[in-house]
Order: C-alpha cells, then structure tokens, then sequence
C-alpha cells in the first residue's frame, strides 16, 4: 500500500510543474469567486454575509472537486504511463489499491487546497474556519463523496478502458447544479429539489449556509451527510470489486493502456 | 517437481476462442518457450498465468495453488516483463526499483537495488527519469524490476524485442545466468528463434488457441525434418 502511494509521492516530489498545477487552479477558483461575492455584497443588501458564505462554500466544493479529480488523477497516471499492466500483476489486493489511491489523494488534495485556504483570509478576510468544529465533519463527508465518484469513475476506466476518461472529468460538473453549492435547495424546482435530496452535498451545504447565517449548527444535516456517503462509499467499493472482476473476465487489465 | 501446471485452459471473449481446452505441465528450474504466430493465444494464456485474465474453464496451478485461491500470494514469486508495459517514466531508475521493492515486500532492498544495478549496468543511470533512457536502458531497468523479488516464475514476453543484437545479446546472456543460478521456472514468449534455441529446455508450439507440439528444439527439428526452429515455426504457421 505504502508503495503505490509512494509512487505517486515521488512523482509529485520530482515536478515543480506538477506541484504548480495542483496549486494553481485552486487558487484561481477562490480568487474568481473571491471577487465575484465581492462584488455582490457591495452593490446588494440581500445578505450581508455574501464574501464568506461564496468563499467558503467554493472552498468546500474545490476540497471535493479535487478529491475525486485526485483519485481519477492516480489511476490515470498508470494508464497514461502503461504502468497499469505491471502493477496489476504484483502481489497487490483490490483493497490495498482502494486504500493507497484514496489515501495519496487526500495528499494531492491538500497540496491544492491549502495555499487557497491561506489566501482567502487575508485577501477577502474569510476563513474556513469559521465553520468551527463541524468543519472536520463536513470535510469528511465531502472527502468520502469525493473518492466516492472517484472510485465509480475508476470502475468505468477498468472495465471500459481510457474510453471512459471523459467521463472522468465531467462527473463533478453533471453533479454540481444538483448539489446546491451557492444557492439553498429551494431554488430548484420541486421535481429537481426530490432528486437533489439523495445527494449528500445538498445536506453538507445547507449547513454551511446554517452555521455562517444563522451561527446554528444542525447535526441532523451532518448526519444525513454522512449516512449518505457511507451508503454511496459501500456501494461503490463495490462497484470497483464488480469492474475488477469484469476487466478480468474481459481481458482489459493486460491492454488498458494501448 | 512440477512448477506449473495447466489444466484444460479455456478463454472465450464473445464467440472467439482465444485460449481452447490446453493442458501442460513445467517443472521447477526449466525454461520453456512458448511460440505462435500474432494472435494465437500466448499472451492471453500468460494473462491468466498471470491472474489478469479470467480463464472461462480450466485451472492454473503454480506450486501447488490454484491461482483463482491465492492470487496475490502466488504473485509474491512471480514476476513480468513486456515491451508493451512500461514503467513510470517520470520517476528515477532508482525510484521505480525503490517502488516495485516495497510492493513485491523485498527484505534488504537497498543492498538488492545496488546488486541488481551493478549487474545491469544501471548505476550511472540511477537518478536519471526512465523516460528519459534509450530503449535498451528501459529494457534493463524492467528486467531489474522483473528480477526485484527473485521470482520463483518469471514470464518473459519478447524481453529482446526491438533492441540492438549486442544489448539482446547481454540480455539472453543474464536471463541464462539467472536462471541457472535461482533455479527459477522461466516461460518465455518470443518470435526470436536463436533466442528460443538458446534459453529454451523445450519448447510448446501455439496455434489457433492450442498447443499443437512440444519438445526440444532438437526434437523439434528432426520431427518436422527441417534445418532450424525458424524453419519449424513457418511450417506449422502455414500448414
């Protein structure tokens, strides 16, 4: 385990370029939103909390982005270095790969995440951690929702091979309207706002507008958060066993790469 | 003793046979060669040798395990090498073999990581990217990898393919010592027949999914009363 996630330790370690790139569009993402409710709170009185709650739900929602971006990231790496067939041939269970990609992309996630968490606080004097100790709780249910998507999209990459990297980088996007980032769940039309209710993101959001508006904390949200994503988390997991096993039986573990 | 032994292998992706109903046996130490025209089913029985693929009937068993039981215990002793994988190419020659250590659980990897360099003829190449090596170096650095955990099976597939004479040469000259002195069970799968008639105690014939001859390359030769295995080989291809 240890040994895949040092793999991609050392690629990282080894390319200024890449550490730039994990940095930089984080960065990019906060400054935009960083003055766009900026430039809302000073010309609408609608809530004067604009700055911090964008911000801050821009934050969360990059620390998820890059989550599942990371974990594809991973698995990408060894299909587009035809290393795939190599590791998939030392003495390494499905398990121990779940549990390397998912931990090396909590490292690449943070890289990212970091420098934009700093920046925010003195350039638009918002912090993260305003959201108090329900940040940990919130950061796990976005993390968890995070490789969540990350292993469902792996799962296509097994079984159908580099045909499904689209889908890799577009899963987030199909699923951010429906997971009310910047906007309360209301504004979503009622039949929309039923299919939006299954998603954890909705309840982890809502919070955040709960504890920055109204300074409550409801732990009904958190928990509906995480029992979604340990019901999602489970049944991806096994999703991936499923692919592992049908790459198997249709032979595109010895050739994903070509 | 045996070392591996195959079972009525079968593998049928949609309505073609890959693999049809093959049974043998390879005994501990032997180097066996596995020849065939493109398409006829080696790398699609080393894919299930290797526990990559699926096979739809038969059993592989490698000392004494059924692969399908004990996966990635078996994959501890073994161990690969293609010219169609490769290893990372932005990590350091050094790194890749630090890496493929760690995960094949090798004791005493610093002093294995130098041993194997000095013998390959790494070392100055060590903290180079492997992207960045010639095609030859590349192939040395997945030989290293390929020998990292002194594999009691190793399967080769074209290990000289596309490298000069003098590197395929050094190439065949250290499987044959390694062997020999690990005594370990080597299948390998190549379109080189010099190659083949060096390293090769026997060799299996494939054609169309099925081993269709086996024997020494002697053997071979006199059997299909032809000069040399080459000769053998596009006979049976053609018949």
């Amino acid at each position: 385990m240890y040994a895949l996630s040092l793999r991609h330790i050392y690629l990282i370690k080894g390319s200024l370029p890449r550490i730039l790139d994990l940095i930089y569009w984080p960065t990019i993402q906060i400054v935009l939103w960083g003055f766009i409710s900026k430039f809302f709170t000073l010309h609408t009185d609608l809530y004067n909390h604009t700055v911090g709650i964008i911000l801050s739900s821009a934050i969360l929602y990059d620390f998820l982005f890059r989550s599942s971006i990371s974990f594809n990231m991973l698995f990408l790496e060894e299909i587009w270095s035809r290393n795939f067939t190599n590791l998939f041939v030392a003495p390494l269970k499905v398990s121990e790969i779940i549990t390397a990609l998912t931990a090396t992309a909590l490292l690449r996630t943070l890289i990212g995440i970091i420098p934009a968490v700093l920046l925010a606080a003195p350039f638009f004097g918002v912090s993260i951690f305003a959201l108090g100790p329900s940040l940990v709780l919130l950061f796990l249910s976005l993390y968890l929702f995070g490789i969540t998507l990350g292993l469902l999209v792996t799962s296509g990459l097994l079984r159908y091979g580099p045909a499904f990297e689209n889908i890799a980088w577009s899963s987030l996007f199909l699923l951010a309207p429906l997971g009310c980032v910047y906007y309360p769940l209301s504004i979503l039309p009622d039949w929309l706002q039923m299919v939006a209710k299954i998603l954890p993101l909705v309840y982890i959001f809502e919070e955040v507008r709960s504890i920055l508006l109204d300074n409550v904390v409801n732990y009904s949200n958190i928990l509906t958060a995480l029992k979604l994503n340990l019901i999602y988390f489970t049944s991806a997991v096994f999703i991936f066993y499923l692919a592992f096993y049908g790459a198997r039986k249709k032979g595109t573990l010895i050739n994903v790469g070509e | 003793m045996v070392a591996i032994e195959i079972k009525n292998l079968t593998k049928q992706f949609g309505n073609v046979w890959a693999v049809k109903n093959i049974s043998f046996e390879i005994n501990k130490g032997k180097i066996i060669g596995l020849l065939g025209p493109n398409g006829c089913g080696k790398t699609t029985t080393l894919g299930m040798m290797l526990g990559l693929i699926k096979p739809t009937s038969g059993s592989i068993i490698i000392n004494h395990n059924n692969i399908e039981n004990n996966r990635t215990g078996l994959l501890e002793k073994m161990n690969f090498i293609s010219p169609y994988i490769e290893l990372p190419k932005k990590l350091t020659v050094e790194e890749n073999l630090k890496v493929y250590g760690k995960l094949y659980g090798v004791k005493n990897l610093k002093e294995k990581i130098y041993n194997l360099m000095e013998k390959l003829n790494l070392f100055e190449f060590r903290s180079r990217k492997t992207g960045e090596l010639s095609s030859g170096q590349k192939n040395r650095v997945s030989l290293a990898k390929a020998l990292i955990n002194d594999p009691e099976i190793l399967f080769l597939d074209e290990p000289t393919a596309s490298l000069d004479p003098d590197v395929g040469d050094y190439i065949r000259g250290f499987i044959e010592d390694f062997a020999s002195k690990k005594g370990s069970t080597i299948l390998l799968a190549s379109h080189n027949m010099n190659e083949v008639e060096r390293l090769c105690h026997e060799v299996m014939m494939m054609k169309n999914g099925e081993i269709i001859d086996r024997g020494t390359s002697g053997d071979l030769i006199n059997k299909h009363g032809r000069k040399n295995l080459e000769e053998v080989f596009l006979k049976i291809v053609r018949e």
